[in-house]
């Protein structure tokens, strides 16, 4: 009888419905993320932060079960700091990729996790690695994930260009994730941006401007 | 070595008054009395290179390798007793293909040496396991500021970096002539021919078995990659060795062939 009397919308488990996005540019990467984190219909929180910090100079774009993603983030990130005292310089991305796809992969039954890590080396300069649920690690000039990015699949595809520079690159993800929250039901709130260079980390909020109009046009 | 020590060296896990652990320093005789091991560390990549003693003439020349690939772009020569040598090799190839597995990049070559390091650091704490009587040069050129490095790890397990290193009956001597050299400038090819030439020249015909010479390098010419050097290096490096030998001989010697199998490289 109580079983009964129990709300549809308290049935999912906390989910990141989601769209993030991350490209590179010259000079480093650009990774933004909607804010809205919803269980079933409820949004259990409007302002989440989805754009995670591994280290210094690497970020991670979370989605799928908040719990899953989280809980890798933080295993990552300690290990990457123990990798960064062994090697005495700051942890390549292309490290931190491998790390989460090792959690992932083995574990892809009990989790449901897609991140995308991106963030700047010296090395590789600013990369940018995608991990699906199954644990695939493929790096990428720029990617997107969650709910909200099948819908912009076309733009972004369209519209992305090579060497862009960090004005183009953060409006790119601006416009692109807008376009996402507009159809996606589990996206939604506004959008934080974080630039990633070889002079550091730059991290802002944006307004969602979700006036028809302005939707149309090009970049 | 003067002085013996008499009831403290039965263990690795004992101490002698002076603080010293007999059985650790006896390892290391064990690597003085094996062949001259040399390593280089020059501009452009390391050169490895070892005097292999032959012991038995019927000996498949080639078959008897003291230098060991260890990863794609480092190698280890093991200087002391061989069979200890191959159980670092194996260990050091596991760190760094789980290195590799586990964070996607080449094992660096501060890491790999501590590593090897601290499991050689381990046999020396239990008194019912021996330490290992090698002396290994650890050979890596990564991507990383260092660029190429050469490491020597003892049977103490202490571990350093070097610009150049022997180990064996001639290090004494050998370490003299490194110091000769200049590091600024040494490429990896001159670096593979001075090696042949101290091993050539400290050689001793008369108290010694003959030798092989064994040489390996990690640099720019191989790609960073860990190889035996080419034939032709190998063939000059061999000529130029004897020919130094020559020189240095004060006395008429034999210049026949039998004190060096290296014919059929």
């Amino acid at each position: 009888m109580a079983a009964q009397l129990k709300p549809n919308m308290f049935k999912g488990k906390v989910s990141l419905g989601t769209s993030i996005i991350s490209t590179t540019f010259d000079g480093g990467v650009v990774m933004a993320a909607d804010t809205r984190t919803s269980a079933g219909v409820y949004i259990v929180d409007r302002h989440t932060d989805k754009v995670k910090k591994l280290t210094d100079n690497i970020y991670v774009c979370e989605s799928g079960s908040a719990a899953d993603t989280e809980a890798i983030a933080d295993y990552v990130s300690y290990y990457l700091e123990h990798q960064a005292m062994e090697i005495d310089e700051a942890p390549r991305v292309a490290t931190a990729a491998k790390l989460v796809s090792g959690f992932i992969y083995p574990n892809k039954d009990y989790l449901m996790a897609s991140m995308l890590v991106a963030g700047y080396d010296k090395y590789e300069k600013g990369s940018i690695y995608a991990l699906s649920l199954g644990g695939t690690m493929v790096k990428q000039k720029w990617a997107i994930s969650g709910s909200g990015s099948t819908y912009i699949y076309g733009y972004c595809d369209s519209v992305w260009k090579e060497n862009m520079n960090k004005d183009e690159a953060v409006q790119f993800c601006l416009n692109a994730l807008t376009r996402a929250t507009f159809r996606d039901g589990y996206s939604g709130g506004f959008i934080r941006v974080c630039v990633i260079t070889k002079d550091g980390v730059y991290r802002k909020s944006h307004k969602v401007d979700i006036e028809y109009d302005n939707l149309k046009g090009d970049l | 070595m003067a002085s013996v020590g008499v009831g403290y060296d039965l263990g690795a896990s004992t101490y002698s008054p002076a603080g010293r652990v007999f059985q650790v320093e006896y390892a290391g005789k064990a690597v003085d009395n094996s062949g001259t091991v040399i390593g280089i560390r020059c501009q452009d990549g390391v050169v490895l290179g070892v005097e292999k003693l032959i012991r038995n003439k019927m000996l498949v020349t080639n078959s008897y390798r003291r230098i060991f690939t260890t990863s794609m772009s480092s190698g280890l020569a093991i200087g002391g007793l061989l069979p200890d040598g191959r159980q670092l090799v194996n260990r050091a190839r596991d760190e760094a293909s789980s290195y590799k597995t586990n964070f996607g990049i080449a094992i660096p070559g501060k890491v790999l040496s501590q590593r090897i390091a601290m499991y050689v650091h381990a046999y020396t704490e239990y008194w019912h396991l021996r330490p290992f009587g090698v002396s290994s040069l650890l050979g890596v050129y990564d991507d990383s500021d260092l660029g190429a490095q050469l490491y020597m790890i003892e049977p103490s397990g202490e571990c350093l970096r070097y610009f150049g290193i022997a180990v064996g009956k001639g290090s004494q001597q050998a370490r003299v002539q490194l110091e000769k050299l200049n590091f600024d400038t040494i490429t990896a090819k001159e670096g593979a021919i001075k090696i042949a030439e101290i091993i050539y020249q400290l050689h001793d015909e008369v108290k010694d078995k003959p030798f092989e010479l064994e040489l390996s390098w990690i640099c720019d010419a191989s790609n960073k990659k860990h190889q035996f050097v080419p034939k032709e290096l190998l063939d000059e490096a061999i000529a130029a060795g004897k020919k130094a030998a020559e020189d240095d001989d004060s006395e008429d010697e034999d210049d026949d062939d039998d004190a060096n199998m290296n014919d059929n490289q």
